[in-house]
């Protein structure tokens, strides 16, 4: 392929993955490999953006693991500020400390997104292996203070779906301005507790309305986002609005990626900005030329009317269930291996009710 | 409902910019990047100044020196706005 390589538009900065909190669905690779002392160093960080912000990179979203473990923090918004991106911190909100948070405002943090596990303290613990009420309370009222905007992004699974009226209440009493109702997606972590995870089909719907109901009666003071699993929208998620199209992820240890997940197809070499700068690493990294544009594209992908809306779907979940990242994304009902998603939707339909046994993230300790 | 007496403003967490590869202005929000025709950032600059709906709509009629139809340039102006207002980047107050 010879085409020019499109513009990034967001640069995702996983600063480490540390984190105090073990999510069941978390977005982190199964083998986090890379502990502090393999993360990138600020200086380093600074030369991301800057060659980031030359492709044309205009949104930095700093994230991890927790990123405020990251000591440095400060000095990286006032990096990525400087190149005039648009700095967004995803933070659990622990711990919190409103000192920190008005450093970090006054370095030029544009936007903060606060992550909500559940309302109820026992369904945080069973999902994330802690509960922090309270934290997350001071955080959010310590960002309502110095008046940057506040989004809260719960993600959604069985555990916590039936309680979307709750977590609406909650949103507006923090004063977010955005809530983000965002279902599990089953790669990671959450594939692995998929049959804890996955809900029924009715229980979605109910919460769809429930977040539509929301949505009209808030309209101009909160903007409400639901985002249903992709197991149940019968075509593709337009994952990453298409592979290596529009983001850039650079993991903490500096590998450069196309999506969270895309470590996991072990059928791709990937490259670290360590040793290329990241234009190359873009434009021609054999990962991220891979599924870029149409060409890839298997039956029925490749003369679908839908390809230029969902891309193809997600290349990582094509691997991961089907074995073959190439293949037709099983989400779509199109899809040869659509039985693999049918039969756990099934399986949800007939799970028992109550906090099922999951495996809570964990970094892996250094022997 | 955004009318011509509304105050309007851009939320706080809006930021206008220059878009460095296109030259053209850019709104940024959280997950957002939206670009706008000179219309569009003409009106966002306006709203700096906390202006009425009406006197954004005025402004632009004197600018384009009767040119356009004054009610195209309304219609255009509020559809701007409150697209803005529904993606969370505006703030309205009043009527």
């Amino acid at each position: 392929m010879t085409d020019e390589a499109p513009r990034p538009y967001t640069l995702i900065a996983e600063l480490t993955y540390r984190c105090p909190l073990g999510c069941a669905y978390c977005s982190n690779p199964l083998e986090l490999s890379a502990g502090a002392d393999a993360e990138l160093a600020t200086a380093e960080w600074e030369r991301v953006f800057t060659e980031a912000a030359g492709l044309g990179v205009l949104q930095v979203n700093l994230t991890g693991g927790e990123p405020l473990v990251r000591r440095d923090l400060e000095a990286l918004v006032a990096a990525a500020r400087k190149r005039e991106l648009y700095v967004n911190l995803i933070t659990s909100g622990i711990p919190a400390d409103a000192d920190r948070l008005a450093r970090l405002a006054a370095a030029g943090l544009d936007s903060l997104q606060l992550s909500v596990q559940d309302v109820d303290p026992s369904g945080a613990t069973w999902i994330a292996g802690r509960a922090d009420d309270d934290a997350k309370k001071a955080t959010a009222a310590a960002v309502r203070a110095l008046g940057l905007p506040l989004t809260l992004n719960v993600v959604l699974h069985r555990g916590n779906i039936g309680r979307v009226p709750e977590l609406v209440d909650l949103a507006e009493a923090l004063g977010a301005n955005r809530l983000e109702l965002a279902n599990t997606q089953y790669l990671g972590w959450a594939l692995a507790n998929r049959e804890a995870l996955l809900p029924a089909a009715a229980a979605i719907e109910t919460a769809r309305a429930q977040a539509a109901a929301a949505r009209e009666r808030l309209r101009g003071r909160m903007e409400i986002l639901f985002v249903r699993p992709d197991y149940y929208t019968d075509r593709p998620r337009a994952c990453m609005d298409g592979w290596a199209r529009r983001y850039i992820l650079v993991t903490p240890d500096g590998v450069a990626l196309p999506c969270h997940q895309a470590r996991a197809i072990t059928t791709l070499t990937w490259e670290n900005v360590r040793d290329r700068s990241l234009a190359a690493i873009w434009s021609d990294g054999p990962g991220f030329r891979a599924f870029r544009g149409e060409d890839w594209m298997p039956a029925p992908c490749r003369t679908c009317d839908e390809r230029a809306t969902d891309f193809g779907g997600c290349r990582c979940q094509a691997f991961a269930l089907a074995g073959d990242a190439a293949a037709t994304d099983p989400a779509c009902a199109l899809a040869p291996r659509h039985d693999l998603v049918r039969d756990a939707r099934a399986a949800a339909e007939t799970a028992p009710a109550g906090q099922a046994p999951v495996r809570l993230r964990r970094l892996r300790q250094p022997s | 409902m955004i009318q011509r007496g509304t105050r309007v403003s851009l939320a706080r967490h809006a930021r206008l910019r220059d878009d460095p590869r296109s030259g053209k202005p850019v709104l940024l929000a959280p997950e957002r990047a939206l670009e706008l025709n000179a219309t569009g950032a003409r009106i966002a600059v306006l709203c700096g100044g906390e202006p009425t709906v009406g006197e954004i709509v005025d402004r632009l009629i004197a600018e384009t020196d009767g040119n356009l139809p004054a009610a195209q340039i309304e219609t255009e102006v509020l559809s701007f706005l409150r697209a803005l207002e529904d993606r969370g980047l505006l703030i309205a107050r009043g009527p």
